[in-house]
């Protein structure tokens, strides 16, 4: 045996670009996705029918609020903070914005450690992301609480106006919410394989008879950036709108 | 063999993983929080009408541009990938439209059977 069989045509032919990439990849045997692997290529479906699923969430609160006679609650009032006896407007908001894009920037760099299988510093990075996610949860529920027991805003009305704020508010933040607290699950599963050296030795994971590689890191990185990209939608169109 | 192997490994691992330089994040990182900033400052100067939806809108497709072509990787997917996640979010605009004219006609109708003085 002096050749090595490969089982992987990706970086031994170079593939042609542009226009001409796309039907060569979409026309071609096997993949259509190449240079990606293949949870890497899943991830990305699954994201674009999360994309869809918030999409028909976000239209239908704009459909539901372009439509409402009744005066919709400000925002800007509704989620402002006293701070030193003075009322700043979504202050809690811009926090939970900030707190969010930090973990979107400590997760980039824990996929650029993990290829360059910096063991230590994925972990560091991953648990960051993870409790800069938690935090985020945290405030999420902090909000709720004082929107519920104090404001007395609920899914079918509230005293400040439009019965719709409550049951969209709930509804859309609930679910970003809940993404959030999966994610926060699941980096803390990648962040165990990844200093447990699961990932350096591929061992194959729960469920699954494929080696553990690094890519892991990636794809779970897509998933959190995900995350971070429907809250700048739903602070752009619930919370400034 | 164990020489091809070794000489064959960076090429596969340089065609499935993506490896940049850590400072290209914390560019990006930077610039998110300057946009985020700015959306903010956005309300806590009451900007209204046309002028405050530009605003939030420039700043909303800026960053999850951003977030979509660095930190997700995508401004270095080749272009079947990019347009099979791209182009279906696109046509979202599709939907965007007909529920913004569907909007408009139970606004309507809701004003001429509930609040008759209102047109």
């Amino acid at each position: 045996m002096t050749q090595a069989i490969r089982t992987s045509t990706a970086g031994s032919l170079p593939l042609p670009e542009g226009i001409q990439g796309i039907v060569a990849d979409w026309s071609s045997d096997q993949r259509a996705f190449k240079n990606v692997p293949w949870g890497k290529a899943m991830m990305w479906i699954f994201l674009l029918s999360d994309t869809f699923i918030f999409s028909c969430f976000l239209i239908s609160y704009m459909t539901v609020r372009m439509s409402t006679t009744e005066p919709w609650p400000n925002p800007s009032e509704v989620f402002g903070l006293e701070l030193f006896g003075k009322s700043i407007p979504l202050l809690l908001i811009a926090i939970m914005t900030f707190v969010l894009i930090s973990s979107s920037g400590t997760m980039a760099m824990a996929v650029k450690f993990g290829y360059e299988k910096n063991r230590k510093m994925t972990f560091i990075l991953l648990l960051c992301t993870a409790a800069l996610g938690a935090t985020f949860v945290g405030m999420q529920a902090f909000e709720w609480t004082k929107l519920i027991l104090h404001e007395g805003i609920r899914p079918w009305g509230n005293p400040l106006g439009a019965a719709q704020f409550g049951s969209v508010f709930f509804m859309i933040t609930g679910f970003h919410g809940t993404h959030v607290s999966i994610g926060v699950i699941f980096l803390l599963i990648v962040a165990t394989k990844v200093i447990r050296g699961d990932l350096d030795h591929e061992r194959p994971g729960f469920m699954t008879g494929r080696k553990g590689k690094y890519e892991i890191v990636e794809i779970m990185g897509l998933y959190w950036h995900f995350v971070d990209l429907v809250w700048v939608f739903i602070f752009a169109v619930f919370y400034l709108w | 063999m164990a020489h091809a192997e070794a000489q064959q490994h960076p090429v596969v691992a340089h065609a499935e993983g993506q490896q940049h330089p850590i400072g290209i994040y914390l560019k990006i990182w930077g610039l998110l929080f300057v946009l985020s900033t700015a959306s903010y400052l956005v309300d806590y100067f009451h900007f209204q009408g046309y002028l405050r939806w530009f605003l939030i809108i420039v700043f909303m497709l800026l960053k999850a541009g951003l977030i979509v072509a660095v930190f997700m990787h995508m401004l270095w997917e080749r272009l079947a990938l990019m347009y099979a996640i791209l182009v279906p979010t696109v046509l979202l605009m599709v939907l965007l439209g007909i529920g913004a004219l569907e909007a408009d006609y139970t606004f309507f109708t809701r004003g001429v059977f509930f609040l008759k003085g209102l047109f």
